[in-house]
Formats: C-alpha cells, structure tokens, sequence
C-alpha cells in the first residue's frame, strides 16, 4: 500500500485480495448486446460456474454462451486441445445456424497453459463456413477485472470495423438498446449523425477511420480507446453521461466538434434536463448529506461519486475503483470535491476495516459482501446492478439516483 | 474438452468452501485468481449467511506468474492466520492455480503455524463440487481424530454430511436429531454443519454413524467404520416408509424401543395420501432427477407412497451411479447419468412426465415445456432456503414433501415467468397463461406490426391482465372484467410501442400501466413517446 500524489487528489493504491468478478461476466450483459454472437468460454468448470452464477436468473432456452471446460487430456497436448476446440467449435456452429460472429473468450487456466485462441480463431476462420466470424478475446481473472471484459471484447472487434474516410461520430461502450435510441434522438435534433459500438448486430459494425471522434459511454474501455485510436479515431474529452450534469457535458462534447450551435443544444436537451432535474428532486432529499463509501467493481465508481457527490449532495468517503484511468477520468477527477479518498486495485480486508470505522451511511460493494455489511449496520447498494440496468442519461438519471436511494428508504422504513 | 452451459456442480473447491463455511474455527486459504471470488456470493445470497465464508483468496495476476505467486500465498496464509485465528487452516488450489504448481501443501506446512494446516489436493480437472466436499470433510477429520476413545458412549451417533448450501440440511439436521432423541438416542457430533475441529476429536465416542448426505459423507464414514468400528445406518431417513426403517435399524442396533418413535401418525402423508381427494394422483407418471440421495429417495416415496409411476430416473452424481441404475432397475427403467442438462431436457420433452422432480434447472425445463415441476435436489437457489422449517427427512419431512410435490399438480403451472418473458426476442410470442383462457391476448405480439392507431384492445394489456383480475375479485362488484379501462384510454402510437418494448421485461407491465393512468388522468388521447417519459418522471417522484 502506498500512497500517491495523482494531479490533485492522492491515490491510496492496494495490492491484496482482490473481491471483484472476472472479465468473463460481460459475457452476462455482451450476449444480449450483439444478438447474433455466441461467446465460447474456453476453460474450466470454475469458469462454467461463474458464469451461471453471475447470469444468475437468466437461463434462456438456448443461450448463446457457453463453457468448453477442459479436462486432463486437454491439458497434456496443446495439439489435442486444439483438435477438442476445433471439433466443439464446428458442432456448435452447424447447430445454431442462427450465430454469426463466435467469440473464443480465454480463461486463466486457458491463458496459463498457453492455449493461443488468437491463432485458433484463424484456424476457425479458415475452416467454417462463410458467414460465420470467428474472434477472440482474454476474460480471464488473471488479465481483467469485471468490465474490462467489455474492453477486450470491443477492442478485439475494432480491427474488423470497415474503414471510412469522412467525418463521423461514433459513442462507445454498450448501452440498453432504450438508451441507445434516446442518445440517438437527441444527437438527431442536433442534426449530428451518430453510430454506436458494438452495434446489435455483427453485419451491422460501424466503419471508423481518421475523421472520426468517438464518445465514451463507459468508463472502463481503455484497450478500446486504443484500439480505435489505432484506427485513426480521436476521442472527445467528456464526462461520462450519468445525471443531468454528465450527460450534458457529454453532448456538449459532441455538438462542440460537430459545431452545433449552444443555443440548438440548450433547446433538444431543455425538456429531458428539466424532466430529469424534477426527477432527482425526490432522491436528492433522501441523500443529501448522507456518507458514501464505494469498493471497486465496475470503473463507474468514479463518475458515479461525482454525481452522486454533485447532484445528489452526497458526501464521499472513500471511492475504490479496480483502475484509475488517469486520461478518462480527467474531467471527472477534476468534478470531485477536495479532500476525497480515493483508492485503486483492493485489499479487501483493509477496505473492510476503513469501511466500519467510518460507518458510512451507504456502501456500494459485491454480492459477496453485501449481506454480511447488512448485518453489521452498513445500509448497502449492490453494484452488480449499477451495470446490468440502464442507468445512462437524462432518462434514467432518476433512476440511477433512486438505486442508492431505494436501500436507505428500506432501512428508514423497517423496525424488525 | 466438454461443452457446457449449465453445470450441476461447481468445482470440488466450492465444496471445499461448503464445509469449511458449514465449520467453526476453520479457515481456507485458496490460491485463485480474483474471479474466483465469485464463490462468496453463493454464501452471502443464495444462503443468505450473515458472514463470508472464512476464504481467503490470493487474487493473483497474469503479472505474478513466474515471479512471487508463491510468495503471494505465503503472505496471504500468514496473514490470514493472524486476522482470523481459526483453529485449523485449509490450503489449497483453484483449477487455475494447480497449473502453476506452488505447493500450497508444502508452503502451509512449512508456515510454522501453531495450529493444524491440512493441504487439500483437489483435482480440479477431474472432480466436482461433492467429491471436492467429500474429500475436504475427510481431510479435515483425518486430522483432528486421534487415538480411539477408551469406551464408545453408548445411544449416541454422529450426524455425518451436512454441510453451507446443502439442500434443506440445516432442517434435516434438527428433524432427524429430534427422531433420535425419541428413541434416546444422542448426537455425539454433527458434523461438519456447526462443527469445530475439536469436536471433530470425540467423533471416536459414538456408537454409530448416520451419514446423512452420503455424497459427502461416504468416505468419512467408511474411515470411522474401519478405525473405529463404528457401523454406518444404510438408510437415509427421507419419506415415510424410509423413516420407519431408519427407525427400526436404530433401535436394532442401539437396543431401544422404536414404539415411541412410531407411535400414532407421526407424517399425515399416509393419510392425506389415501383421503379420496388424492385419487386423482393415481398413477401420475413423474421423471426423478438430482443427486442420487435424493433422486433414490423421490422414486420411492413417488412409488409407494403417492401412488405415482416413475417413469424416468437419473443423477449427475457419477460417484454414486451405481446404486440409482439399482433403483432405477426396481422401476423397470433405465438410469439417466449425466452432468449434461441438454440430455435430461432431452429425456423429459421425451417421456413428457405429468410431474417433474428435480433440481432448479429441471424447474425452468419444466416451466419451458408447460410441465409441473417440484425441486428435490440441490443445486440450490434462494428458493431452497426457506424461512420456515422445512426439512426433507423424518416424519416432519415427509410432510413437508407432500405438500410441496402435490401442489404443483393441483395449482397447475405457475405461469408469470412465460407471462414475463413472452416478449423477450429468444421467446416464442402468443405463448398465453393457461389461467388466461389458452388464447394469446396480447396484439402487441413482435410478429404483428405495431398499428399507428391502435383500436381499443390495445388499452388493455396482456401483463396488466392478472393483477387487474384479481384487484376485482377483491373488491367485490364485478365490473366488465375485460378491458375496464377500454372506453376512453388512450391510443399508443407506433413509436411510443416500439420504445416500451425495449424497456426490461420485468419492469414493462408496470411501465405500460403507469403510462396509461397517467394518460389517462390528463386526458390524453394517445401516447407518444414525450408522453412515455413524462408519466417515467411522474412516477419516478
Ligand atoms: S426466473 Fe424467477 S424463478 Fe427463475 S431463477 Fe429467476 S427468480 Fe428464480
Ligand atoms: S478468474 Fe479465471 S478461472 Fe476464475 S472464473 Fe474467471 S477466468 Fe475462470
């Protein structure tokens, strides 16, 4: 542990264990994104495990994910291993005809015999039938953490994008298809053609090249900024769009390089804004002056803190978050209030122990730590949800607030 | 290589958690990347247990390897030791860790620790979570049993096999400890559930063993009955008939009377099953899938004691296959072995059963294929954790059986979940609750274009239908139950539509009938999509 000066605010950074998901649980979440991929986990059955445990209630008739769990054999001849891939592969696509990309997503025990899926998914490609694109990506433990998934999900795909010369706007990081349509009329008002990635289809890739800026929509998509700036793209210096703040500044990031007018952003936004500000009003009364302490999950710790903290009136303890991306994050780090703790990567029993002494009225942590905080007296908010609910935008900013909000009600209204 | 996308069990360290979480003054130290952490939530959501697990994982990264991974589990176990200070300390490797081979066993043993370090070698790429709970439970008493007791105390046992996140064993544990209690017999130990190592010590003492769950159990109790001599009941107390022999064994061996035990009606199940109003259960064909204590149990008590004709029978348990393809042989049947759930899926769309007894994932097959369904077997859910007592084995258990496999019959299927994911674009449209009249109600289907303006109907959805049902049941004067805000609602356009359907499922019905109140409250004549939004901040508020 040590601590470090990072621009203004000091970083405690922790090097311990670590409570947070693999990247193999945006699987969860990308599978419903992209509805004609199907994402083949390669590795255990701890993996095939997690990954029903994390999906949890959403066992649909036929998912388009899946484990190929490696047993002995596999693990005494890399060249069998892959002959085994080759053959589940191949099964797997002449029985869902409906599958156009597949996705061979590494594990850690994938990663660690050196099982290369880069050169199986070329092998794949040479071998399959047209139509069917065969790619690949780390979600292991041992590379990512949660939401990086996402990111080298995306970034593995940004290669494929088709090419194009002319001016766009692309907004990255997977959004619910309702949240999508919102942006999407909005930069339609401001006259601003926009595409987003992933697309929900994989026919449908948005092209990319040096006339594009991109938006982030998430937080934690590092690798596929990179990837993106690779191909020419440059992003737009933004906060991200949670609450009426975010979110304006976000648009404003786009009308500012599309050259749209501030009055014509003040007029397609004014009725959203106005909608939106009535809608926190409620949840700004329950939280307001009320402490938060964040464990890392998602990388949305940080402009969640800063909505919450802003809009909300909430007063922040501690805001953990698995990875601080300096360049991302800039104009949000510069939102927050002075004299926050903000802290990288986890100890978690560390974290536990600052987390009890200063008994903050909500923490914001796993599933795995949730009922056990409970119990002690820690009023809590499940991250997980912050991820797998739409939460972006004016729309939702209500919403948003209302998932930190709802717990504190509960626990004002009980006396059990 | 095995493709799979459900798994009955998770790895054997899961089972490994099971029984160090089920234990007191144990503490497990797992060498695993972070994911692996996941297994916390099983505990503290599924079992809903107040604490975590007693796990402490060393969350190593790709950038370790090859350098201090060893190092890290060093640490961690050090560490561990002085934060929990359990009595006795597991080490191990999650399937991840056992390829990079830092000999946890070695590194704990080699720790100093004061206290006993048992090393678990767990085979990650060839067992599951029962084998791994199995093992761990077996390691575990290795190591705290010592020399034999002097003298056995006579009419006691131990209870052998429960474990955290088994299926209803926290109740198992008190129902059969009250049966032995009426025939005077005590428990010497339960364990693992509510064990500490040193309790684990007097295990010697007893006369006999019950081995409760005997997937987890077994090896245990074959190691107690070799050293010690100690026998093992071979029978699990599951059902009424497998009561009274459990029972009757107990008293044979211990020399008790089982009269008290057996007096009166201890179960209604005999009588609620010959009461005329059970006729209709006659011959009822059910398919039996779980783990094979359960699943051996279900086919008997299904047999002869609700009258129902098995017609199917397996377990994913590979271990103890051998004796379900024994029970299943007594049914005239072939056992189904396999972890795969696509194969029992299979079999069950096959035999089209009037009643399905399995784990949580015969429960969706079963809703997905309009089958009645009642779970007998973990893998758990929150489900199977029950406020209530609600035990599976003794007289109480029997009970408790009746109730919940009869139900489902009766009721018919419980319909909300095809209701809620009717919608949903991997779901068939027009698929309608039986309740409902058979008939697809709703004209918003995905395969029917959304009409620009609507007709009546369309105020009147299909979600809505129930609850406003049920609302008129209640208040007594029954006004036109269709439609009953038909009239004067308002009209969806196409865009408003288009947008609800892409709100989440679970929340869309509630979605579509605020909308409409609030629309209705001012007066509106249709729904756009301003309109949508306007009513989400109103309620919202
Ligand atoms: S869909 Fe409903 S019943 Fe099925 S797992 Fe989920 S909550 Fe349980
Ligand atoms: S951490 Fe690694 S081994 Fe564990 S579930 Fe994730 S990918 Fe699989």
């Amino acid at each position: 542990m040590s601590g470090e000066a990072r621009g203004a605010l000091p970083v405690l950074r922790e090097r311990g264990q670590h409570e947070v998901f693999c990247g193999l649980t945006g699987i969860v979440w990308l599978h419903r994104k992209i509805q004609d991929a199907f994402f083949l986990v390669v590795g255990s059955r701890t993996c095939a495990h997690l990954l029903q445990s994390a999906a949890g209630v959403m066992i649909f008739a036929e998912p388009r994910f899946a484990t190929a769990i490696l047993d002995e054999r596999d693990l005494a001849g890399l060249a069998d291993a892959n002959d085994e891939l080759d053959r589940v592969v191949e099964r797997l696509i002449a029985r869902r005809p409906d599958i156009k990309m597949l996705f061979l997503v590494s594990s850690c025990p994938s990663e660690v015999i050196k099982l290369d899926l880069s050169r199986a998914a070329a092998r794949l490609n040479e071998r399959l039938r047209s139509g069917v694109r065969v790619l690949s990506y780390s979600g292991s433990g041992i590379e990512t953490t949660f939401t990086q998934g996402e990111d080298a999900c995306l970034a593995a795909l940004a290669p494929l994008l088709p090419r194009e010369e002319s001016r766009s706007l692309l907004v990255v990081g997977s959004l619910p298809d309702v949240v999508e349509d919102q942006f999407a009329r909005i930069f339609g008002e401001l006259g601003v053609a926009v595409r987003f990635f992933p697309a929900r289809r994989s026919d449908a890739l948005p092209p990319v090249g040096p006339g594009t800026a991109y938006l982030l929509a998430q937080p934690f998509l590092s690798a596929t900024a990179q990837a993106l700036e690779k191909r020419g793209a440059r992003r737009l210096a933004a906060p991200f769009p949670f609450g009426v703040e975010g979110t304006r500044g976000w648009i404003e990031a786009a009308a500012r390089w599309a050259g749209v007018s501030a009055e014509r952003v003040e007029a397609a936004v004014a009725p959203a804004e106005r909608r939106a500000r009535a809608a926190l009003e409620p949840a700004r009364e329950r939280l307001e002056g009320k402490t938060i302490f964040f464990f890392p999950d998602s990388q949305l710790e940080v402009p969640l803190a800063r909505f919450l903290s802003r809009e909300l009136g909430m007063k922040l303890v501690e805001v953990g978050t698995p990875f601080l991306h300096q360049e991302h994050l800039a104009t949000e780090l510069a939102l927050l209030p002075g004299g926050v703790r903000l802290s990288e990567g986890q100890d978690v029993e560390r974290q536990l122990d600052r987390c009890r002494a200063a008994r903050p009225d909500l923490a914001v942590c796993g599933l795995g730590l949730a009922n056990p905080l409970e119990r002690e007296g820690i009023t809590t908010k499940w991250s997980i949800e912050l991820v797998f609910s739409p939460v972006h935008g004016y729309e939702q900013a209500g919403d948003l607030a209302n998932l930190f909000a709802r717990p504190l009600v509960r626990a004002g209204r009980l006396s059990v | 290589m095995q493709l799979s996308v459900w798994t009955y069990e998770g790895p054997p360290h899961v089972g490994a958690m099971r029984v160090a979480a089920a234990m007191k003054g144990v503490h497990y130290v797992l060498h695993a990347p972070q994911g692996d952490t996941y297994a916390d939530l099983l505990f503290t959501m599924i079992e809903r247990r107040t604490t975590r697990p007693p796990v402490t994982y060393t969350t190593f990264q790709a950038r370790d390897l090859g350098r201090d991974t060893a190092e890290l589990f060093k640490t961690a176990a050090r560490d561990a030791y002085e934060r929990f200070r359990p009595e006795l300390l597991l080490v191990g490797a999650s399937c991840t860790a056992e390829l990079i081979q830092d000999d946890p066993a070695g590194i704990g043993q080699a720790l100093g620790l004061p206290i006993p370090v048992v090393p678990l070698e767990l085979s990650a790429y060839q067992h599951c979570e029962n084998w791994g709970a199995a093992e761990t439970f077996y390691r575990i008493v290795r190591a705290c049993v010592k020399a034999a007791p002097r003298e056995k105390r006579r009419g006691t046992c131990n209870l052998l096999g429960a474990t955290a996140l088994g299926f209803r064993h926290r109740d198992d544990v008190t129902e059969v400890t009250r049966l032995l209690a009426q025939l005077g017999v005590s428990v010497n130990v339960c364990a693992p559930l509510g064990a500490t190592p040193a309790d684990l010590a007097r295990l010697p003492e007893a006369e006999f063993n019950v081995a409760l769950y005997p997937e987890i159990a077994g090896p245990t109790a074959s190691f107690l009955a070799k050293t010690f001599g100690q026998p093992t009941i071979p029978v699990t107390p599951m059902g009424v008939g497998a009561t009274r022999d459990f029972v009757r064994q107990v008293a044979e061996l211990t020399g008790k009377d089982p009269g008290p035990a057996l007096a009166g009606e201890p179960s209604r199940l005999p009588w609620y099953s010959r009461s005329v109003d059970s006729t209709y259960l006659t011959g009822k064909r059910v398919f039996v899938f779980g783990d094979a204590t359960h699943a051996i149990a279900a086919a008997r008590i299904a047999t002869e004691e609700l009258g129902f004709v098995v017609v199917g029978l397996g377990t994913y348990a590979r271990g103890l296959a051998r004796e379900v393809r024994a029970a299943a042989a007594r049914y005239g049947v072939e056992a189904l072995i396999t972890d795969d759930h696509l194969l029992v899926e299979e079999q069950i769309a096959a035999l089209a059963p009037d009643l399905v007894l399995g784990t949580q994932m015969e429960r969706h097959v079963a809703k997905r294929l309009g089958l009645p369904c009642a779970v007998i077997s973990a893998p758990v859910h929150v489900q199977d954790f029950p406020a209530r007592y609600s035990p599976q084995m003794g007289f109480e258990g029997a009970n408790v059986i009746f109730d919940s496999w009869i139900h489902p019959l009766m009721m018919g299927l419980e319909e909300h979940l095809l209701a809620m994911f009717r919608e949903d674009f991997e779901f068939r449209p027009g698929v309608a609750p039986s309740h409902l009249g058979g008939a697809p109600t709703s004209p918003t289907s995905p395969a029917a274009p959304a009409p620009t303006t609507a007709p009546a109907p369309v105020a009147a959805p299909a979600p809505a239908a129930p609850a406003q049902a049920v609302k008129t049941e209640a208040k007594g004067p029954p006004a036109a139950p269709a439609a009953p805000t038909a009239p004067q609602a308002a009209v969806w356009t196409a865009e408003a539509e288009q947008e609800l359907k892409k709100i989440p499922f679970f929340v869309r019905g509630r979605a579509r009938k605020n909308t409409e109140r609030f629309a209705a409250e001012r007066g509106l004549a249709s729904i756009t999509l301003e309109t949508l939004y306007d009513a989400k901040a109103h309620f919202s508020r």
